[in-house]
C-alpha cells in the first residue's frame, strides 16, 4: 500500500517535471514526430511521388523551425536533470544546421529526380539525422552525446550507400561504417573512463570533479586529473576528431565524399561538421574547461596537422569531390584554431567561421551537383576547361567562393580566417596563426587551379547540364554574401559573440 | 576462498578459455559457440555482481539473438574462412603491435587509477539500496524519468537502422506476384465471371 502511494506521488512528479522538460526540448520533438509520421505517410501512400513532395516539406519544415527557434525562444533553460540545454550557443548551431540542411535539400531535388535517389527515405534520413545533430548541439550530459552522435552517424551511413546500385557509393557507405563504429567505441571508451572519474556523466559533474582540493594539493597530490581522466579525454577528443575529419583522423573523408551521391556529399561537408565542433567545444569547455592546459596543444596539433594535409595532399587531386573533401579537412583546421584557443573569443570565432564555411560550401556544392554531360555526373576539374565562355555568370559567381574558400583578401573567407588568426594570437598561440597562414597560402594553389582551368584551361567537351532555378539562386546568393558580407557581417557577429559567451558563465 | 570467490574464478576462467577458443578455432561454427560460452560465463559475473538484469538480457539478447544469428550467418553463408585469415595474416604485425601499444597504456593507467573524492558519493545516488529493490524495478524508475530523453533517443535510433536496412535491401521486383488481400476482398464476381450455357456437343467458341 505505501509503495503504491509512493509511486503515484512519483508518477505526479514525473509528470510535472517532464511536462516543463518538453516544452525545452519541443523543436526536437516536432522535428522527430515530423519525421514518423512522414514515414507512416509515405509508406502508405502508393504515389512515386512521395519522394520529391517530400523533400520540400521537409525543407520547409527545417526552415521553418530554424525561424522558430532564431525568433522565439530566449534564455537559458535545461530539461531532463540538466541532461539537455538550450542556450543561445545551441540555438546558433541548430539555426545553421538547419538552414544549410533544408538549402542543401532543395539544391539536390533535381540531381536527385535525374539519378532516380528521390526517394522517400532521403529526406526522412536528412530529418533524423538532422535531428541527431540538433541533439548533439545542446548535450549536456556523455548519454545524451553519444546518442545524439549515434542518430546523426546511422543516418549519414546509410545515406552515404544510398546509390545502392554504384559500388562506391556502398563502398563509401561500408568504409565510413566500419570507421565510424570504432570512433564510437574510442568515444564511449573514453566516456566510460572519464565516468569511471568522475562518478557522474553530466558535463558539469565532471568539471565539478576537477576542481582542485586545496587539502590534497598541499599533500603534492593533485586527485583532480588522473591519468585515467586525461586517458578519456584524449579518447574522446580523437573520436570527435574523427567526426569533424580532422588530421590525422582524415583517412576516411576522401573515399566518402568520393563515392557518396553527390547531394550526400554536400550535406556531409556541411551541419554534421558544425554539430560534431559544437559537441568537441561543449565539452572542452563545459566538461574539461578547468584542464584547459592539458587539451589546447592536442587540439592545437590536430588543428596544425589538418591544415597543412589539407592544403597540401588536395594539390595533386583532380576530382572535385576528392577536392572538397580536402578543402573541408583544411577548413576544419581553421575552425578548430579557433577552439584551441579556449576563449570565449576563440569560440566566437570559431562560430563566425563555421557559419562562413557553411555559405561557401553550400554555394560551391549548388555548383557541383549541376556538373553533367550527357546526363551524366562529371567531376573532373579539367571538365570545366574554358567554362567562363559557356556560361560566365555561373563561372563568375564560383570564382567569388572559390577565392573566398581559399581565403583572398576582400572576401568573406579572409574575414573568416583574419577571426581565428586574431583569436589564436590573443590567446597567445602566435605560432598557430602563423602556421595557418602558411597553410592558406599552400591551399590556396588548388583552388586557383580550378579558376585556371576555367578561365585559362583547354576546353574540352562542354558540360551540358542545366542547373535547376534553386541551385542558380543558391550559387549566386552566396557567391553575393561573399563579396558583400564583408561590410557587416550581417550582424552574425553580435549573434555569434553571445552565443560564445554562453559557455563561459 | 569462499563459494562466491570461487564461482568468480570459476566464470571468469572460462570466459578467458571460450573467448580464447573463438578467435582460435579452425571451425567457425565451433567459434560461435564458444562465443556462446563466453557469453553464459560473463552472465555469470553479472550474477555475482548483483546485477541480474543485465545478467538475463545478455543471455536473452546475446545469446538468443545475436549468437543465433551469427550462427545462421555462417552457416548459410558459405564463407571460405582459410583464404579471410590468409588475407589478415599479412597485417597480424602492424595489428599486434597496435594492440601491445594500447595494452601497455591501458595497464600504465590502471597502475594507477585514481577517481574524483565525490565520484563514488555520486555514484551512489543513482543506485538504490540492493536488498531494498530488485534491478529491474530500480532500473525502471530511472529510465523512464531521469533517462527518458535518452532513452527514446536510442528508440529513434533503431527506427533509423530499420529505416537503413529496408532502404539499402529491399527491392520491388517486377513480375513477382503478391497477395493484395483488399483487392482479393473487393474482387467482384461479376467481373471475373461468365457463365455460359455449354449446349452438348457444340462446345465454347
Amino acid at each position: 500500500m505505501r509503495s503504491r502511494r509512493w509511486t503515484c506521488r512519483i508518477t505526479i512528479l514525473w509528470l510535472l517535471m517532464t511536462l516543463n522538460d518538453l516544452t525545452v526540448v519541443l523543436p526536437e520533438l516536432v522535428l522527430a514526430v515530423y519525421a514518423m509520421s512522414a514515414l507512416i505517410w509515405a509508406v502508405y501512400s502508393k504515389g512515386q511521388q512521395s519522394g520529391a513532395a517530400l523533400i520540400w516539406l521537409t525543407s520547409v519544415v527545417l526552415v521553418g523551425l530554424a525561424a522558430w527557434i532564431a525568433f522565439a525562444t530566449t534564455g537559458e533553460k535545461t530539461a531532463f536533470t540538466a541532461s539537455f540545454v538550450d542556450d543561445s550557443l545551441s540555438r546558433f548551431a541548430k539555426v545553421m544546421v538547419l538552414l544549410s540542411s533544408a538549402v542543401v535539400l532543395v539544391i539536390s531535388q533535381d540531381f536527385l529526380r535525374r539519378e532516380r535517389l528521390a526517394k522517400f527515405e532521403f529526406p526522412i534520413l536528412v530529418g533524423f539525422a538532422v535531428l541527431g545533430m540538433m541533439i548533439m548541439v545542446s548535450a549536456n550530459d556523455l548519454v545524451v552525446m553519444y546518442l545524439g552522435l549515434e542518430l546523426q552517424s546511422l543516418s549519414l551511413y546509410v545515406l552515404a550507400a544510398f546509390q545502392r546500385d554504384s559500388v562506391r557509393s556502398t563502398e563509401a557507405g561500408l568504409k565510413y561504417f566500419v570507421l565510424g563504429a570504432l570512433s564510437s567505441g574510442l568515444l564511449l571508451y573514453g566516456a566510460s573512463l572519464v565516468y569511471g572519474f568522475a562518478g557522474t556523466t553530466s558535463l558539469s559533474g565532471i568539471a565539478a570533479a576537477m576542481v582542485p582540493d586545496t587539502t590534497t594539493l598541499s599533500a603534492g597530490h593533485d586527485v583532480t586529473k588522473t591519468t585515467g581522466l586525461l586517458f578519456g579525454m584524449a579518447f574522446m577528443i580523437v573520436a570527435l576528431a574523427f567526426k569533424v575529419s580532422a588530421a590525422p583522423f582524415h583517412m576516411w573523408t576522401p573515399d566518402v565524399y568520393e563515392g557518396s551521391p553527390t547531394p550526400v556529399t554536400a550535406l556531409f561537408s556541411t551541419a554534421p561538421k558544425v554539430a560534431a565542433l559544437i559537441l568537441l567545444v561543449r565539452l572542452l569547455t563545459s566538461g574539461f574547461g578547468n584542464i584547459v592546459a592539458d587539451w589546447q596543444l592536442i587540439i592545437a596539433s590536430v588543428s596544425v596537422i589538418s591544415m597543412f594535409v589539407g592544403a597540401i595532399t588536395a594539390i595533386g587531386q583532380t576530382d572535385i569531390k576528392r577536392l572538397m573533401a580536402y578543402s573541408s579537412i583544411a577548413h576544419m583546421g581553421f575552425a578548430l584554431m579557433g577552439a584551441a584557443a579556449g576563449t570565449s573569443r576563440g569560440v566566437d570565432a570559431m562560430l563566425l567561421y563555421m557559419a562562413i564555411y557553411l555559405v561557401m560550401n553550400v554555394g560551391t556544392f549548388a555548383f557541383i551537383l549541376s556538373m553533367r554531360r550527357r546526363n551524366r555526373p562529371v567531376t573532373d576539374i579539367y571538365a570545366l576547361g574554358m567554362y567562363s565562355r559557356q556560361s560566365p555568370v555561373h563561372a563568375l559567381s564560383l570564382l567569388l567562393l572559390l577565392f573566398s574558400l581559399a581565403g583572398i583578401v576582400p572576401l568573406l573567407g579572409f574575414v573568416a580566417k583574419l577571426y581565428v588568426f586574431l583569436a589564436a594570437i590573443d590567446a597567445g598561440m602566435i605560432w598557430l596563426a602563423v602556421s595557418g597562414g602558411i597553410a592558406s597560402v599552400i591551399g590556396a594553389f588548388y583552388y586557383l587551379r580550378i579558376v585556371y582551368v576555367m578561365y585559362f584551361g583547354t576546353p574540352g567537351i562542354p558540360l551540358d547540364g542545366t542547373m535547376p532555378r534553386s541551385g542558380l539562386l543558391a550559387l549566386v546568393t552566396s557567391a553575393i554574401i561573399v563579396v558583400f558580407g564583408v561590410v557587416n557581417l550581417f550582424n552574425i557577429s553580435q549573434l555569434s559573440s553571445v552565443a560564445a559567451t554562453a559557455l563561459f558563465q | 576462498m569462499n563459494l562466491v570467490e570461487l564461482a568468480f574464478y570459476g566464470f571468469s576462467g572460462l570466459a578467458i578459455l571460450a573467448a580464447l577458443s573463438v578467435v582460435f578455432a579452425r571451425n567457425p561454427v565451433h567459434a560461435v559457440l564458444f562465443l556462446i560460452l563466453t557469453f553464459i560465463s560473463t552472465a555469470g559475473l553479472f550474477v555475482l555482481l548483483g546485477a541480474e538484469f543485465i545478467a538475463m538480457l545478455l543471455i536473452i539478447v546475446y545469446v538468443g539473438a545475436v549468437a543465433v544469428l551469427f550462427l545462421f550467418v555462417v552457416m548459410m553463408l558459405d564463407v571460405d574462412f582459410a583464404e579471410f585469415k590468409a588475407g589478415m595474416a599479412r597485417y597480424i604485425p602492424l595489428g599486434l603491435l597496435i594492440g601491445l601499444v594500447l595494452l601497455m597504456v591501458l595497464g600504465a593507467q590502471f597502475v594507477a587509477w585514481e577517481t574524483s573524492p565525490d565520484a563514488s558519493a555520486l555514484r551512489q545516488t543513482e543506485t538504490p539500496d540492493a536488498t531494498e529493490v530488485q534491478n529491474s524495478v530500480a532500473l525502471g524508475r530511472v529510465i523512464y524519468t531521469r533517462y527518458v530523453f535518452g532513452f527514446q533517443t536510442a528508440g529513434l535510433i533503431l527506427l533509423v537502422a530499420m529505416i537503413g536496412a529496408i532502404v539499402l535491401t529491399h527491392r520491388r521486383r517486377r513480375g513477382v506476384k503478391r497477395q493484395d488481400i483488399l483487392t482479393q476482398i473487393y474482387r467482384d464476381p461479376d467481373a471475373s465471371l461468365e457463365l455460359r450455357d455449354v449446349e452438348p456437343g457444340r462446345g465454347l467458341k
